[in-house]
């Protein structure tokens, strides 16, 4: 069979592609910036929504010390500090413990290990928060209570200032609580960006160190570290931004009063928890007030994770060495 | 030879790599520790009721979680119908039109951040565009909110998986004479087949166990309900309310829905290893 192909046909064939082609373009096109058209609607629409309680109370809502369902009062700072406190605590925990699994994984540990390693420390990113919630009221708080709250607040009560800071009711819930929960929850997160940037360190660097004699941790130190410093940094924010926006792992441990916190160990809330707790039964001026809380905690994120992504970005860029 | 110095500079090296072995230590104990508590608990109360009855009502014996295990699989069924396309096209726009224009570098920094967006925000947003627009909390709604989830996931995978498949491998198919779109399609995608099913399989892991979207979107429904256009059980919120109760039947049943959730989300995010290696090694 043959087949003849006329110039006019080949034409018509051509002009049919590229019509196909520019409408191919434009669809993909559409689909990529629904990702674009999602957040300016997600500022848009918490911005409307909390226009009320703004209007209200102005920039006072950012520091107004009161959360009154009854008459009214609403101010985020109760929240605020707690979502900071306990996001700030589990990075205390989460980054070091971080740095020290990315040092194992990328420079210490037999090679055979690294894979079945790193998978057992991505399925830990893995778990549903929901479930770390569960850990953390269930285990870990009656725990906590036992062996960690009881001795430190014996161990500090007599101490001025520090003391205050461990006291307080001792039932395994509350902001110290929330922030170890948190951080075994981002801690994944943070380590296997850390690897990531450790490994981008180019090889003739890392073995020009040895070859000048460097011990392991001089390596890691004085070469692998500055070269990787914005990774790093980027790879904390990025951990930063998670613990800062998590609602369930929090949630379950810190307590749930909408009291300022004034102990490690006082019962306290995040915005995120405030939402989960209260966004079913609230009305009127309270859930515009949720609203408002809502669109701070995205706006804090959002400046969080962006100046985590442009970090990490750079870090990649230095990779072409 | 200062054997001081040498002395001192390898000690602390032994402990700072004592202390890096100790961290991982920790990072393994606290994953066994959390799978430990999950299937000793788990489970112990898990039997058949589980997936034959519906939640109880408060203060009432037995019962299950029927309704909310077919509850989650509409929704994360829906969602998945939804996202798949519109992310994996989405994804070709960057990763074969994105490099220049910079709306699509815009687009891509966007994506990577809302990856990590708090997730109960999203809930938030469909709430206002969807359920306080329509007047009601519905299975659609929820399924909307972890769209937005899922698309970011599978856009960037996709994205990334496209861009390993060598140049070459387009360039002889244009000269061939394909029209672009077939290219992307039947070439390039198909090379990266494996990779952007592990994108699918990991979005589908990462909506699986999400709550916080769900709880003022799909909110809850203590019978068993088809109807995608009424308040929807689904396991996340149900654990929630369930962990939080007085009741011990109500707790025993958030065991052992978590333990059903983690399970799929270990063993969705295992096959997703699976497939992404078997795309390494042909």
């Amino acid at each position: 069979m043959t087949t003849t192909i006329s110039k006019s046909n080949l034409h018509a064939v051509v002009r049919r592609q590229r019509f196909q082609d520019a409408i191919f373009h434009r669809l993909t096109q559409v689909f990529s910036l629904l990702v674009l058209l999602a957040l300016a609607g997600i500022i848009v629409s918490l911005f409307i929504n909390a226009w009320p309680t703004f209007q209200k109370f102005g920039f006072k809502f950012i520091w107004y010390v009161e959360w009154d369902i009854i008459n009214e009062e609403f101010g985020a700072a109760i929240a605020i500090v707690g979502t900071l406190a306990s996001a700030g605590i589990a990075m205390l925990f989460a980054v070091p413990l971080a740095f020290g699994i990315a040092v194992f994984l990328t420079e210490t540990c037999p090679v055979w290990l690294r894979r079945p390693l790193g998978t057992a420390i991505e399925l830990l990113a893995a778990v549903p928060s929901i479930i770390y919630g569960m850990f953390g009221l269930f285990v870990f708080a009656p725990i906590f209570a036992d062996y960690v709250q009881m001795p430190l607040r014996d161990l500090m009560a007599g101490m001025p200032l520090v003391g205050s800071l461990f006291s307080g009711a001792i039932n395994g819930m509350g902001i110290l609580a929330a922030g170890i929960v948190l951080a075994f929850m981002v801690l994944p997160f943070v380590a296997a960006v850390m690897r990531d940037v450790f490994e981008i360190t180019p090889s003739i660097l890392r073995e020009s160190a040895y070859g000048l004699g460097c011990t392991t941790w001089e390596v890691v130190r004085k070469i692998v570290l500055p070269y990787t410093q914005k990774g790093v940094i980027g790879g904390i924010m990025l951990g930063l931004g998670r613990a800062l926006g998590e609602t369930m792992a929090v949630t379950f441990v810190i307590g749930n009063a909408n009291r300022m916190p004034t102990s490690l160990f006082s019962p306290g809330t995040s915005i995120a928890s405030t939402l989960a707790n209260e966004f079913g039964e609230a009305a009127d001026f309270h859930i515009t007030s949720l609203f408002a809380l809502g669109f701070m905690l995205f706006i804090i994120t959002f400046m969080v994770l962006a100046a985590a992504k442009i970090m990490i970005n750079r870090a990649e860029k230095a990779k072409g060495f | 030879m200062d054997l001081g110095i040498y002395r001192r500079r390898q000690l602390v090296n032994f402990w700072g790599l004592l202390t890096s072995m100790l961290a991982m230590a920790i990072g393994l104990a606290v994953l066994f520790w959390i799978l430990f508590v999950l299937f000793s608990n788990g489970f112990a109360s898990l039997d058949w009721n589980m997936f034959t009855k519906d939640t109880p009502a408060p203060g009432t014996e037995g019962g299950g979680l029927r309704n909310a295990i077919v509850g989650s699989l509409m929704i994360v069924g829906l969602t998945v119908l939804v996202a798949t396309p519109v992310g994996i096209l989405a994804g070709i726009y960057m990763a074969e039109y994105g490099d220049t224009s910079l709306t699509a570098n815009i687009t891509r920094f966007v994506t990577d951040i809302m990856l990590s967006a708090p997730s109960i925000v999203i809930g938030l947003f469909v709430y206002a565009i969807a359920v306080a627009t329509l007047g009601t909390f519905s299975g659609y709604a929820g399924s909307l909110a972890l769209t937005l989830i899922a698309i970011p996931v599978v856009m960037r995978t996709t994205e990334n998986m496209l861009r390993l498949v060598p140049g070459s491998l387009r360039e002889a198919a244009f000269a061939l004479g394909a029209p672009r779109w077939k290219v992307s399609m039947s070439v390039t995608l198909r090379a990266a087949k494996n990779g952007v099913i592990t994108g699918l399989l990991l979005s589908v892991a990462r909506i699986s166990g999400e709550t916080a979207p769900l709880l003022f979107t799909a909110l809850n429904n203590q019978f068993f309900n088809s109807d995608m256009s009424s308040p929807m059980a689904n396991l996340p919120v149900v654990i929630f309310q369930f962990a939080m109760s007085p009741y011990e039947n109500w707790i025993r049943l958030a065991w052992g829905g978590a333990l059903i959730v983690t399970m799929a989300v270990l063993l969705l995010n295992i096959l997703a290893r699976i497939f992404f290696r078997s795309k390494q090694t042909t």
